[in-house]
């Protein structure tokens, strides 16, 4: 399970893998976290659920990213644990983290551009760019 | 892509034709030269040019520009125009910071009479015009309010005293897109917008004082206001979160339409649906909602720009204030009209990275700039120089009345934070004479000089290809970023 920067001329991005698919939406997020320089601050920890539909695993992949840059953005929230499950079109998450202490950069935006969730000989990856 | 798959025409235009792939619509026009498309080669923007032409109702050429870089989707610089109505509009093809522009601002102060206040001037920038990441706006709005902001842009502003009506004359669409549907913008789209609306943001964004170094049509400049060796100011931003809400929730949208209406793309990014379906209408509704968003959010950045310049100068010369040049958009749809193949063709020109450059006599320019053309903003990159042009009678019969944007990106923001440190980069801009206040060192850094196109360069191309005529050459004397 890991994640690596893949050069961009304008934007990040990122190819991720893991041995599973909920593996691969979790290290995703760590990787988004990782290119934003985000520290979560000692403060209280606090949970966060919901749920994300989409017609196949890559639009899940980027409605569950764009849910957290959607709480980055405005609550100052980050997560770094997840539980997740994943079904062919619905996605439930239970999360844990909190405010961050610091941020270097904000990811605007999760593209679908060459998005394709690929089986590897041990497990899936992806490669995923992020507008800043 | 390599250069033996482009034709060359010319020294400045080159074509990838409809051969090179079996499911390209369209050729693409190249607007470059061969040392400017040796740069471009290095990344993946050629591919993604190729791309863009399967889109359904293609008209013309795809059109890239000398700054083209690689985008996601779309390259960065491209220009395509669809045939209205049953063609399709992208949301990828206009980009996430839908209405990213800028506005140019001119004064009669002389360099030299203010060269002791720039400190003051880059401080009170700073002060008054909030930037940074996931920094507030100068201005929170209620959603009631800020659906009259996304109905009416910088209309909004001068009734609510941000502007004046000659703001308006000056602004593209005159600020206002009509149109504009702010119930098809999503709730969250608009949660992410009331609270930024009058900042900056980050990346790229930015102001920027810089004084008129070079004239080069000086019946255009005195037409403009743009005086020798005096300061004018840049405004470099779009929609903030609310527009990059915006094409997350339309590009996901249309991951069903494209299955809906049997289109089959080479990329995600590039989901589309006919300009006439309800989804079409629904995004376009939304689009020009976001644009007009970032229409007012440049109307208040120049209010607070023209504050910093008063407390600055007023009561040093009479002669402070700021007056618009123009305000213009990079990352837009419009429907408009084009002379195609000998007919008059209504088309959505989608603009991603790429400037609206209507020649003399255009319709919707203000009558002073009828004779001249319209203005064209192009920045450079911090610390080289950035220019103002004017739009040509070529660049409406050729490139759907377009022209470049900027500099252009050759190196990634990574490579950039790993070879130039911000502090340092800092120091050698102050020592230049170029005042620097700026919210992140590593965002400094990735914005250094050495990551961008020749500007000079990308300005001789277009005004050798005839698509832009040259006015002026800015310098850069102070910055302002997040």
């Amino acid at each position: 399970m890991g994640f690596e920067e893949i050069s961009h001329t304008a934007d990040r991005s990122v190819r991720v893998w893991a041995q599973d698919l909920p593996s691969l939406f979790v290290e995703s997020a760590r990787a988004m976290n990782s290119l934003a320089g985000i520290v979560i601050g000692k403060g209280p920890r606090l949970k966060q659920e919901f749920e994300v539909v989409g017609p196949d695993a890559e639009s899940l992949l980027v409605a569950f990213l764009s849910e957290l840059i959607f709480y980055q953005e405005q609550e100052n929230l980050a997560f770094d644990l997840f539980e997740l499950r994943v079904e062919s079109q619905k996605l439930n998450v239970e999360m844990e983290g909190g405010q961050f202490a610091s941020a270097d950069k904000a990811i605007k935006a999760v593209t679908y551009h060459n998005m394709k969730i690929e089986k590897t000989s041990s497990g899936v990856e992806v490669v995923i760019v992020f507008d800043v | 892509m390599n250069i033996e798959n482009l034709v060359q025409i010319n020294e400045t235009e080159w074509e990838i034709p409809t051969y090179t792939r079996h499911d390209m619509r369209v050729p693409v026009r190249l607007f470059v030269t061969r040392e400017l498309l040796e740069q471009i080669l290095n990344d993946k923007s050629l591919e993604q040019a190729v791309n863009a032409t399967t889109l359904p109702g293609l008209v013309g050429h795809v059109i890239v520009m000398p700054d083209m870089h690689q985008g996601y989707g779309f390259p960065i610089g491209g220009v395509a125009a669809t045939e209205y109505p049953h063609g399709v509009i992208s949301p990828g093809a206009i980009g996430y910071d839908i209405n990213c522009g800028v506005r140019l601002l001119a004064s009669g102060i002389d360099l030299e009479s203010a060269r002791a206040e720039m400190d003051t001037l880059a401080t009170l920038l700073y002060k008054y015009c909030p930037s940074g990441v996931g920094k507030a706006g100068a201005l929170k709005v209620n959603l009631k309010e800020l659906d009259q902001v996304l109905r009416d842009g910088s209309r909004w502003a001068l009734k609510n005293g941000y502007a004046s009506k000659a703001d308006l004359a000056r602004t593209e669409e005159m600020g206002s897109l009509e149109g504009a549907d702010p119930s098809q913008v999503s709730e969250r789209a608009k949660t992410r917008g009331r609270e930024q609306l009058g900042s900056l943001g980050a990346g790229n964004h930015f102001i920027e004082v810089d004084v008129v170094d070079q004239i080069f049509n000086e019946e255009a400049a005195n037409t403009m206001g743009l005086y020798q060796s005096c300061l004018t100011v840049q405004i470099h931003c779009g929609s903030r979160g609310l527009g990059h809400q915006v094409c997350t929730d339309y590009v996901q949208e249309f991951q069903s339409a494209v299955r809906k209406y049997g289109i089959d793309l080479p990329d995600r990014e590039l989901v589309c649906a006919p300009m006439d379906s309800s989804e079409g209408q629904a995004y376009m509704g939304a689009m020009r909602a976001a644009a007009n968003f970032a229409f007012a959010n440049r109307q208040l950045l120049a209010y607070s720009a023209r504050r910093a310049f008063e407390e600055t100068f007023a009561a040093k010369t009479r002669n402070w204030h700021l007056h618009q040049v123009y305000d213009i958009a990079h990352n837009m749809g419009k429907i408009e009209t084009h002379e195609i193949d000998g007919k008059q063709v209504k088309v959505c020109v989608h603009r991603k990275g790429a400037t609206r450059a209507f020649g003399p006599g255009s319709a919707g320019l203000p009558s002073e700039y009828k004779k001249i053309g319209q203005p064209v903003i192009i920045p450079g990159s911090m610390g080289t120089a950035s220019w103002v042009l004017v739009g040509t009678e070529g660049s409406m019969t050729r490139s759907f009345g377009s022209s470049c944007h900027g500099a252009g990106r050759v190196m990634s923001r990574s490579k950039a934070k790993k070879e130039v440190r911000g502090d340092e980069l800092r120091q050698a801009l102050e020592e230049h004479g170029i005042k620097i206040r700026a919210g992140s060192m590593p965002g400094l850094a990735e914005e250094a000089p050495s990551a961008y196109k020749d500007v000079d360069m990308v300005v001789e191309t277009v005004s050798e290809a005839g698509i832009a005529r040259k006015v002026a050459r800015l310098k850069p004397v102070a910055v302002i970023k997040g």
